[in-house]
């Protein structure tokens, strides 16, 4: 066992990494169900994301094409979503699982010309000399440009829902859609908007583990990334900042025993492996579970149809 | 404006959904600073008018016209456009939000929120309606959300305000300061359009009348010429009897809550503080109290569905405090609760299946663990057949079923088992005059031979009409009982808990 090793630096740096496709699964999922929607397909479009982008990244050679067109194979696979859920009322949970496991054949289905091939890179951003403070600029300032927007989307949405007009709505329609569809507002395309925007950002995650984190394309390589975005999702109460904090403790974990097994460490790996998934939920569970009421911050209409009766 | 010509002018407007016509032909004319009442039991197409005036709804055919002009609204934000408000009869409020984004979001072009709460103070102080901009929604009483709706309404400064059963969650006093905010806003040129069934506040208020009947307009009246029972009558279509009772013998004390103290169940629940009443056999205990101050968890309480302390509630001498509901059904303490959809029935069970639910065990419609669908089916249909539930049969979903009816089927399922102890709340809430007429009295008629009945109501006129004996719910604690002969509308209000400090705003005027 060598844990000298492990440089706590390298770490912290790669915890970043590592967070990002979580938090971008996470916030997507987080605006779906503020708008009162459960969609439980995170998992499908991540990976559908996943294979689109990097197909994309291959074919043409940028990575900045292979994002956006996983952006917009997300975006597709959760309007298929909505146009189930919302025009044709079927069940959420059930649509949102058979959205994974259709995610996850198609993807594996598309990705077969893909295996053992090697993305083109993507750039890092040059911060000039923010990059050379020692330690900070190791660990803050010297990632590729979707670490920073991953985080600027997370504040991005927070100031949404927070201080405009357009979130106060959505959460209205979250909270009670007879109430909002009496004032006139128009439930079902404002939950679509929020569905298909919850698509692209599973979407942007998923292509973020295929072109950047691992990187080259495997079956099923998301590995229940989605499952922990919705898991972060309620156990931050709904909140924009903790789902931050909870993405950040998995990542950090998941990096932290992947060092642990290559230093050797006497335990199980398989108990290193699932370390992760189960701290996550443990300490989001007691946080949840030490303010009172937690269950009170949910969406009131989380999963419920809306059928206007007029 | 010219004072004669109308504000709103309807004419012909027909409304038709799959089997049902809404509105037939409807038509009449609203005047600017005029009260006009808007009148008939549920189902006469009320709601539907209203929405089509909001434009919620878009009528099949006919004309409306505001001030001479063309109206056909196309959704309610071209309704508020052309200085049409309402106030809705179940809230359009939203409960996890604070007052002022409630607010906002059923306007138009909010200003922004400092300006908002500025405004809302302004405007709830000039008609003695206090409200603080940041509380939440969750967290307030009945009348003070109504307030909400109506500062939402008065921001936008409307030429036509309607108001659908505004004064049915409200307590006496709560009645009274919405009638002063109606009366100064009409004298200021306001048109107003109220709808109710209570027929002395429209009596008492409105200028107008239209009685609406199965979809049509039966009748134009100024409602001061005419007394309460001929309105009724021109509303049914038939003389109503008022359920009337014999003396009966008040027998030996049956249920016992004594101290009675349970932590509210969720969020936006109340907490029930040492509760203690007797109940004997052979009388109706009326419960009255204004919506959310712990009716609901008091009938938990009774029911078995909150277990609490062994000795909490005692039936006949024993303790059942601890006892499930089922458990208190054998004993022969039944229940019927308010929410009919979800609670007192499963929406989609037939009426044979719900049925079974509740009186498996004491009409004895299981055997062994294996249910006896013959006798189940036997039961509902009795239950059908006394209680004159209309439906095509006990097959049907509950669902299916209007609210009247479905009420009188949950609450004649429960008379017919039998029950030592019945206790119902809200009762009649939502079912036509009729109809209610005739659940009073099978519950005055169950009292009669001998079982100690508990109604808990927000209906006070109900209360008066069935309660030997009456106490008032406030903020989870129970007021003793005292007779309901001789009580006034005024001492019960005080016993409500009155009006939540509004009469200091109104030393203002």
């Amino acid at each position: 066992m060598n844990l000298g090793a492990i440089d706590p630096v390298l770490l912290i740096a790669s915890l970043m990494v590592a967070a990002t496709p979580i938090i971008l699964a996470a916030i997507g999922e987080l605006v779906v169900e503020k708008s009162g929607v459960l969609n439980l397909g995170v998992e499908g479009m991540m990976i559908t994301g996943a294979i689109c982008g990097f197909a994309v990244a291959v074919e043409s050679g940028s990575p900045v094409l292979g994002f956006a067109l996983a952006a917009l194979g997300g975006a597709a696979m959760a309007l298929i979503f909505g146009l189930l859920t919302q025009y044709l009322l079927s069940n959420q949970v059930a649509t949102g699982l058979a959205l994974t496991l259709f995610g996850l054949g198609v993807s594996a289905m598309v990705g077969q010309a893909y295996r053992g091939i090697k993305p083109p890179a993507t750039t890092r951003i040059d911060m000039g000399p923010l990059s050379d403070i020692p330690v900070l600029g190791r660990i803050l300032f010297n990632h590729d440009w979707m670490v920073y927007f991953a985080l600027a989307l997370v504040a991005c949405v927070w100031a949404f829902l927070k201080f405009t007009r357009g979130g106060l709505i959505l959460r209205a329609v979250g909270e009670s859609h007879d109430a909002a569809h009496a004032l006139g507002y128009r439930v079902v395309p404002i939950r679509l908007l929020a569905i298909a925007f919850g698509g692209a950002c599973a979407g942007l995650g998923g292509a973020y583990i295929s072109l950047i984190r691992v990187p080259q394309w495997t079956d099923g390589m998301t590995a229940g990334a989605g499952w922990i975005a919705l898991a972060i999702v309620v156990f931050a109460s709904w909140r924009a900042g903790r789902v931050l904090l909870g993405a950040y403790l998995f990542g950090g974990i998941t990096v932290l025993q992947l060092n642990l097994q290559a230093a050797g460490l006497p335990v199980p790996v398989e108990v290193l492996s699932m370390s992760p998934y189960l701290i996550t939920i443990a300490v989001l569970v007691v946080m949840s579970a030490r303010q009172r009421g937690a269950a009170g911050s949910a969406p009131a209409m989380l999963g419920r149809i809306f059928h206007a009766s007029s | 404006m010219n004072e004669t010509a109308p504000l709103l002018r309807i004419e012909g407007l027909t409304k038709a959904y799959p089997g049902v016509v809404a509105n037939s032909d409807v038509g009449f004319d609203l005047h600017a600073g005029k009260v006009h009442a808007l009148l008939g039991e549920n189902g006469a197409g009320k709601s539907t008018l209203v929405k089509m005036i909001y434009g919620l709804v878009r009528p099949d055919s006919g004309t409306m016209s505001l001030r001479g002009t063309p109206y056909a609204p196309v959704n309610p934000n071209a309704a508020r456009a052309a200085g049409v408000a309402m106030v809705f009869q179940h809230f359009s409020l939203f409960d996890a939000l604070d007052v002022a984004e409630n607010i906002s979001l059923g306007m138009d072009n909010p200003p922004p929120r400092r300006t908002l709460s500025a405004r809302i103070r302004e405007v709830s102080e000039a008609y003695g309606l206090p409200l603080d901009p940041t509380r939440r929604v969750g967290e307030l009483s009945a009348g003070e959300r109504q307030r909400i709706e109506i500062i939402r309404c008065l921001l936008q400064d409307p030429k036509l305000l309607i108001m659908d059963e505004p004064t049915s969650v409200l307590t006496p006093q709560e009645v009274d300061i919405l009638f002063r905010t109606l009366r100064q806003l009409s004298a200021e040129g306001t048109a107003i359009l109220y709808i109710s069934h209570k027929l002395e506040e429209i009596r008492a208020l409105c200028d107008g009348a239209t009685v609406l009947r199965l979809g049509k307009v039966v009748a134009n009246c100024t409602p001061a010429e005419k007394s309460a029972s001929e309105l009724a009558e021109l509303m049914v279509g038939q003389t109503l009897h008022a359920p009337s009772r014999e003396g009966t013998e008040v027998g030996d004390t049956v249920l016992t809550v004594k101290g009675l103290s349970m932590a509210a169940p969720h969020a936006f629940g109340t907490s029930l503080k040492d509760i203690t009443l007797d109940l004997r056999a052979g009388e109706v205990l009326g419960i009255g109290g204004v919506a959310g101050n712990g009716q609901d968890e008091l009938l938990a309480a009774l029911s078995g569905e909150a277990p609490t302390a062994r000795d909490a509630v005692t039936l006949n001498g024993a303790p059942i405090g601890h006892l499930g509901p089922n458990a208190r059904r054998a004993l022969g303490l039944l229940s019927a609760p308010e929410e009919r959809l979800g609670h007192a029935a499963a929406p989609d069970m037939s009426l044979t299946e719900n049925a079974m639910l509740t009186a498996s065990q004491r009409k004895h419609l299981a055997h062994r663990g294996f249910l006896n669908w013959a006798a189940a089916r036997r039961f509902a249909q009795t239950v059908i057949e006394r209680f004159d539930v209309r439906t095509p049969g006990p097959g049907h979903a509950a669902r299916s079923l209007s609210g009247g009816n479905l009420q009188k089927f949950v609450i004649g399922r429960e008379i017919l088992q039998d029950p030592g102890v019945l206790v119902v709340n809200q009762p009649t809430w939502g079912v036509d005059a009729s109809a209610a007429a005739a659940i009073r009295q099978a519950l005055l008629d169950l009292a009669a031979k001998g079982a100690a009945v508990i109604v808990i109501s927000q209906d006070l006129d109900e209360l008066m009409e069935v309660s030997d004996r009456f106490c008032a719910m406030n903020e989870g604690r129970l007021s003793p009982a005292r007779p309901a002969e001789g009580l006034s509308v005024e001492e019960i209000g005080l016993m409500l808990g009155g009006a939540h400090d509004m009469e200091v705003a109104h030393v203002a005027h």
